[in-house]
């Protein structure tokens, strides 16, 4: 078999240059669990997979994108438009955004419910939220860079909300907008944010998260710890064949996306019209929104919306810190009231969306 | 008949990598296919995006008393040369009815041929119906070219 | 020398403040004003109230200087004595030469403004106005009907009668007063068909200053019924084109033998109406069916100009729709939308054309924006099979993913059952 020698030689010839025994080694004796709960291990996978859809397409679109206010709108209608395929790569990049930050959310709860940040995999967990807040980032600044009338205002809303938050606000407010209302100059930042200060740091802590992944391989639920037969499948080459047939499938979906639902255009921004009525952000942060919107102007003595604010923070604090305070988690026992947190913190999210969304 | 000798196993086995190595192959080409062609510039795209201001022409292009249409965005304007040889734009929808102006050499007017309205070189009505003067953009020469601005 | 200076310099700064004390205390000195804004009686109380934007006021002419007396004596006998030229209330009748003791002497303007005409007392002699006044109509309009006579304004301030948006409103004072004009047996509906002419609207309702109102027909000072066969030339102040394709066109030499009006026949006068396409040709609205009888030329013309808007406007609306459609679809139209402009100016142009009463010249136009419609058409259908092609190239894909998929899920299988052996 000629495939297999040359195949052999490579192995040979970067095993005589590297020390690479350890990687192989990892590889090949990882295994996977099978359990009921075994399809929630493929949406990691999954947002990787649209992460890197990302990249490419993002790399693209620059190729044609101008970042100021008087080109940024006209070139990406130009790539809509005249450049041959620029309606997909456009298309792709905007869908697979929302898939990702979607996947994202699941990837997250189902850890959250399988409580696989229990020891040792807490670092895992906490990289991982930290690219969840990466992920959002990367969309909020994404969102504003066609600019179009919604992503405009919706830019308008949300960093004004920012600019609630107590004692750093105005300083937050005034960082992300570049001065003191949104204009060229945060069209500018956005893009610096968007195109390479997000994606490099998202590099390194995901560079981080898998490795810490590879090195300690997938957590089981704990449900399963008293079982006797524990059910596995090899990493290599099942579950990464099941990886690229997941993965496959969502090029479908977002090719579905890209062709039947293309990415619209919108309306060129004309920063001194009145705001549109109905203006919405992106629908992940619009539980948040809504959220602000519905909470008294008073609570006690203090303003509503610094109240929520502060809930957020005080939420995606704890988020970050879930596998320290969880103690239940740290003796391998199930935490009721963390679980019962997450229903709750789920139910609110999907609810808070739809009344959104209906509003 | 080879498929008849071996193995209904070992066939499907081989048939199903055969399939994947090929359908796979098609993915990546089909794949790449659209990014390839995206990368290429299209074609026959002079214009700039940016469309606050326009390439309008070259010098030496245009005569003292003569003109040209150029297209602005997605209107169409109008850069002259006068007689004394200063370059002016505008745009060239008429105040009236939206026709497009033209220049006269005769008169040195900007007219509108649809109802004869008459502007002046500074785009203000001289006759006809037009209730307004056209909107003046700015012209500057840069090297070889002359380009028009509306800010 | 230095000394020498400054005292020049004192001599002049007491000189000017001297001299200006002495002007201010000559205007204080007009007992017209002091006495008659005092006045109970509103009649003689109100004019002394002038407003500051009076044009005589601003240049400081008096009361006196139209009413005679001598305003610097306080003593009303002395102030109003007819020795001292003091008229009183002035006749209606005698206004007009009353105000052109000024106006009609062109020394005397230029020193106020040098481009004022001078010539408004002889047209009003010659205007309607001006004659019936000159046969002793009371009941006329004279200079103070239309510019009042205290707080007179200039035309182009927003709040004078005479200003372009109030004119119809002034003439409307009387012409639109059925009881006031009844002696003169002349209808009284102008006005409120003006005001629904396209001229109108685009004057009133729009604010456009250069619409024609009534004075841009009539005339003002010389306001009188324009002669309806030379109507044309007036329409021609701004629809000049129009104008000069019907000069060209037959239509000229039998409006002239006939003795008709030109644009009026089929416009109509006070309530020009935004032309329609029904005008045209041979149907129920048809104009040209007043003269035209089915079996002349005229007739064949008519219907065959009307065809040819017709077509123009047909490839156009379908062009549009093409372009709406597409524009669902979200491909690109931009190109075709620049193109539906221009042929909807060869539209506009042919409407013009239609003046020269020629089949040819009319098609000339519509053929170059059936041109333009189709073009745009073309590029949009060119658009849309570039977006079907998306489909292809889509399908295509989807198909390969559904094999290579297809394939990968059977052989995991299969891998899953040997490892499971």
């Amino acid at each position: 078999m000629d495939r297999e020698a040359i195949k052999n030689g490579l192995v040979r010839w970067f095993e005589g240059r590297y020390h690479i025994e350890p990687f192989k080694e990892l590889l090949t004796k990882k295994e996977v669990p099978v359990h009921k709960h075994s399809v929630w291990y493929y949406f990691g996978g999954i947002t990787l997979f649209l992460f890197i859809v990302q990249i490419i397409t993002g790399i693209l679109l620059l190729f044609y994108y101008k970042p100021t206010a008087n080109t940024a709108f006209d070139s990406v209608k130009f790539i809509m438009t005249k450049v041959e395929f620029g309606w997909l790569i456009r298309s792709i990049h905007a869908w697979s955004a929302n898939l990702m930050v979607l996947t994202v959310f699941i990837h997250m709860f189902s850890t959250f419910f399988l409580m696989a940040y229990r020891p040792p995999r807490e670092l895992t967990w906490v990289s991982g939220v930290i690219l969840f807040f990466l992920t959002l980032g990367t969309g909020f600044t994404g969102y504003l860079l066609p600019w179009n009338e919604v992503s405009f205002f919706a830019t308008k809303v949300g960093t004004q909300i920012a600019g609630s938050v107590p004692a750093v606000g105005g300083f937050l407010r005034t960082i992300l907008r570049g001065g003191e209302e949104v204009t060229d100059a945060t069209l500018g930042r956005f893009f610096a944010f968007h195109v390479i200060a997000l994606p490099l740091c998202i590099f390194l802590i995901l560079g981080l998260h898998l490795a810490f992944v590879q090195l300690q391989g997938m957590s089981s639920p704990l449900s399963l710890k008293d079982k006797k037969e524990k059910k596995s499948i090899p990493f290599l080459p099942n579950f990464l064949l099941r990886d690229i047939l997941a993965w496959t499938i969502a090029l479908g979906i977002l090719a579905s996306l890209a062709v039947y639902l293309p990415a619209e255009l919108g309306k060129k921004v004309d920063p001194f019209a009145p705001t549109p009525i109905g203006i919405k952000p992106e629908w992940y942060f619009l539980w948040m929104f809504q959220a602000l919107k519905i909470i008294p102007s008073k609570i006690l003595i203090f303003d509503g919306e610094v109240v929520g604010i502060l809930g957020f923070g005080v939420m995606g604090m704890s988020l970050l810190i879930l596998p320290f305070i969880d103690i239940w988690s740290r003796k391998e026992k199930r935490s009721l009231v963390f679980t019962f947190l997450g229903v709750f913190m789920l139910f609110f999210i999907i609810g808070m969306t739809i009344w959104g969304l209906l509003d | 008949m080879k498929i008849g000798i071996l193995t209904k196993k070992f066939t499907r086995k081989e048939f199903l990598n055969y399939l994947i190595g090929i359908s796979g192959a098609a993915l990546a080409g089909s794949t790449l296919f659209p990014l390839v062609k995206y990368i290429m510039p299209p074609e026959g795209v002079d214009r700039d995006i940016d469309v606050s201001q326009v390439n309008a022409a070259k010098v030496g292009e245009l005569m003292p008393n003569s003109a040209k249409i150029f297209r602005f965005g997605n209107k169409p304007a109008i850069l002259l040369n006068t007689p004394q040889g200063v370059f002016k734009a505008f745009s060239a929808v008429c105040t009236h009815l939206n026709c497009t102006v033209q220049y006269s050499q005769e008169t040195s007017h900007i007219i509108c041929a649809c109802h004869n309205g008459h502007f002046d070189l500074n785009g203000k009505v001289i006759s006809g119906p037009p209730p307004k003067p056209l909107e003046e953009y700015k012209v500057y020469v840069a090297g070889e070219d002359i380009i028009v601005s509306k800010v | 020398m230095a000394r020498k200076k400054f005292l020049k310099c004192i001599f002049w700064v007491f000189g000017v403040i001297f001299f200006s004390r002495l002007s201010f205390c000559a205007e204080i000195k007009d007992s017209c004003l002091g006495c008659h804004k005092a006045l109970d009686d509103k009649a003689l109380s109100a004019p002394a109230n002038f407003s500051a934007n009076d044009m005589h006021v601003k240049i400081g002419i008096s009361c006196a200087d139209c009413h005679g007396g001598d305003p610097s004596s306080d003593d009303i006998s002395v102030a109003m004595d007819a020795a001292k030229g003091f008229i009183g209330r002035p006749g209606k009748a005698d206004i007009p030469k009353l105000c052109a003791k000024c106006h009609s002497d062109s020394g005397y303007m230029k020193r106020y403004n040098p481009n004022i005409p001078t010539d408004q007392l002889s047209k009003y002699e010659v205007s309607q106005h001006g004659i019936l006044n000159a046969q002793g109509d009371k009941k006329t309009a004279v200079c103070t009907s239309c510019h009042n006579a205290h707080n007179i304004l200039s035309v182009n301030n927003p709040a004078s009668p005479t200003y372009a948006l109030n004119v119809p409103d002034t003439c409307a004072r009387c012409h639109s007063d059925k009881e006031y004009m009844e002696e003169y047996g002349i209808p009284t509906n102008q006005i409120d068909d003006y005001k629904e002419s396209v001229h109108g609207q685009a004057l009133l309702v729009k604010g456009d200053r250069s619409s024609a109102s009534c004075k841009h027909c009539h005339g003002n000072h010389d306001a009188g019924l324009p002669r309806a066969i030379y109507v044309g030339n007036i329409c021609s102040q701004c629809h000049a084109l129009t104008y000069d394709l019907f000069s060209k066109s037959p239509h000229k030499a039998a409006h002239d033998k006939l003795g008709i009006p030109e644009c009026e026949v089929c416009h109509g006068n006070h309530k020009i109406m935004k032309p329609t396409d029904d005008m045209l040709g041979v149907g129920k609205d048809g104009v040209c069916l007043r003269c035209h009888d089915s079996a002349s030329a005229g007739f064949k013309t008519a219907s065959l100009i009307k065809d040819s808007i017709d077509d123009l406007k047909r490839e156009i609306t379908q062009a549009k729709e093409l372009i709406l459609k597409s524009e669902r679809l979200g491909v690109e139209v931009e190109d075709a939308l620049f193109d539906i402009d221009e042929a909807d100016n060869s539209l506009t142009k042919a409407r013009a054309y239609i003046h020269s009463f020629s089949a040819k010249e009319v098609n000339l136009v519509a053929d170059e924006g059936k041109s333009l419609a189709r073009k745009a058409k073309e590029f949009v259908q060119k658009s849309i099979d570039n977006f079907n092609y998306r489909r292809k190239w889509y399908i295509f894909v989807i198909l390969i993913i559904f094999v290579f998929s297809s394939a990968l899920y059977a052989r995991i299988k299969i891998l899953e059952r040997t490892n499971r052996r």
